[in-house]
């Protein structure tokens, strides 16, 4: 979706402001945050993809008031209300007042190092051959869905160079959606800086993103 | 999105009083233990692991083998997951690694515009300007201006190669040996990697910096 989580190439954001020797966590409740995130995804049987969903899927001023574990405790709340587990009346009065759903198992400690060990690989054994060579010039699509994707904005419709393969890999669009993995083609193209950000873009910049089959034409 | 609470006028209060997004999350947390959906002793687990044993040290290992053991090095650029997993790292957040390696005529940033895809295992979570919109929205615009507020200028004629996570790829960027550091041991240098300089926001510290 074009919303105010893309933000590549936005003005007026300021500063980077770098914090000497910052801690992993700034409070307890972002600790508590972060590990029921990672704790209820099995559990909750929702996809990487439809997590990062349910966070940008939200009204710019919203997504841009929230800090970092804010946004990931409304991403959870919303997850877990679209699927049942638990109510918008229990969150807000702080407490149980409908029964489990049933057969929704915790990850046990035993399991926590070995499933963060796994992590969760994306690449998948290809069903066609890939449409695009290494060299090759491309074309971004300028698509505007109104669901998950992972093609940011500022480089729709820009020619790019395919610079490597990295196999096929599970796809966002559709992943997110709950309609299966439908792994595709997934390459890095190159920018030239200038094709991005016009005459005045910096001569030494090139910029680089990772594109599945479907986001690219032959140009 | 903004930063985290210490710049924030409505978490800006005194810490020994709860938040209200404090008792929210205490709130969720006993809903879903009640429910029987989460154990407790499996959040305190994930929280150690990623405080204490998932952090930029790994990274820093990598990247001090490779300054002294060219196979490595080899390995590394040739593939990185592999040779990642080699030191004992991998897993969620650095299934697909990629390492880029800077050059005199070329030095390597790495962002995520769209929210905040970061190498966990060999840097831990990420800090909260890579996550901030000043950093998401002009590393791919305005790098150089970027490093200026880490205090880096680079030469004029340096190309600059951001790249941006917008998959499962994870990048780690490795910094240029710095000169002066002949015969030094990895462990040595080591001490001279920064969490920055891999991932491109900074340079290693010179010889100098570091007794």
């Amino acid at each position: 979706m074009d919303g105010a989580h893309d933000m590549g190439g936005v003005k007026g954001f300021g500063p980077v402001v770098p914090e000497p020797d910052e801690p992993v966590f700034h409070a307890e409740w972002e600790r508590r945050a972060f590990a029921l995130t990672l704790a209820m995804a099995r559990p909750g049987g929702w996809n990487i993809d439809m997590t990062r969903f349910a966070r940008e899927n939200r009204p710019p001023q919203d997504y841009l008031s929230k800090t970092y574990y804010e946004l990931w405790l409304a991403g959870l709340e919303t997850l877990m209300i679209e699927r049942g587990l638990v109510t918008h009346e229990e969150i807000e009065a702080g407490r149980v007042l409908a029964p489990p759903k049933p057969g929704v198992k915790p990850v046990a400690p035993q399991e926590v190092t070995p499933a963060i060990r796994r992590g969760g690989p994306t690449e998948r054994t290809p069903s066609a051959p890939a449409l695009f060579n290494v060299g090759d010039v491309v074309r971004m699509k300028d698509i505007h869905p109104v669901t998950h994707t992972r093609l940011p904005h500022y480089v729709r419709g820009r020619l790019g160079t395919i610079e490597s393969n990295h196999g096929c890999h599970v796809f966002p669009d559709v992943n997110s959606l709950g309609r299966g993995e439908d792994p595709h083609w997934l390459y890095t193209v190159r920018f030239d800086g200038r094709e991005l950000w016009g005459k005045e873009g910096d001569p030494t910049l090139s910029v680089s993103v990772d594109a599945w089959e479907p986001y690219l034409e032959r140009a | 999105m903004s930063g985290h609470d210490h710049d924030h006028h409505h978490h800006d209060h005194d810490h020994s009083e709860l938040s209200e997004t404090e008792l929210r999350v205490r709130a969720l947390e006993s809903i879903l233990t009640e429910k029987g959906y989460v154990d407790p002793a499996s959040l305190d687990l994930l929280i150690d692991l990623y405080e204490k044993k998932i952090g930029p040290r790994n990274g820093i290992r990598v990247v001090a083998k490779a300054w002294t053991d060219p196979d490595y090095r080899a390995r590394l650029l040739k593939d990185a997951t592999a040779a990642i997993a080699e030191l004992d790292y991998s897993g969620r957040q650095g299934e697909h690694m990629v390492v880029v390696e800077n050059t005199p005529g070329q030095h390597n940033m790495v962002v995520c515009t769209l929210c905040s895809c970061y190498p966990h295992p060999v840097l831990g979570l990420p800090p909260v300007w890579y996550k901030s919109a000043p950093y998401r929205s002009r590393a791919v615009s305005d790098p150089r201006g970027v490093l200026k507020d880490f205090g880096v200028t680079l030469p004029d004629a340096t190309k600059i190669r951001v790249w941006d996570s917008t998959a499962e790829i994870r990048y780690l960027v490795l910094p240029m040996r710095p000169e002066g550091t002949e015969g030094w041991s990895e462990e040595k240098l080591a001490a001279l990697v920064t969490r920055d300089s891999m991932i491109g926001t900074g340079l290693p510290k010179q010889p100098g910096e570091v007794s």
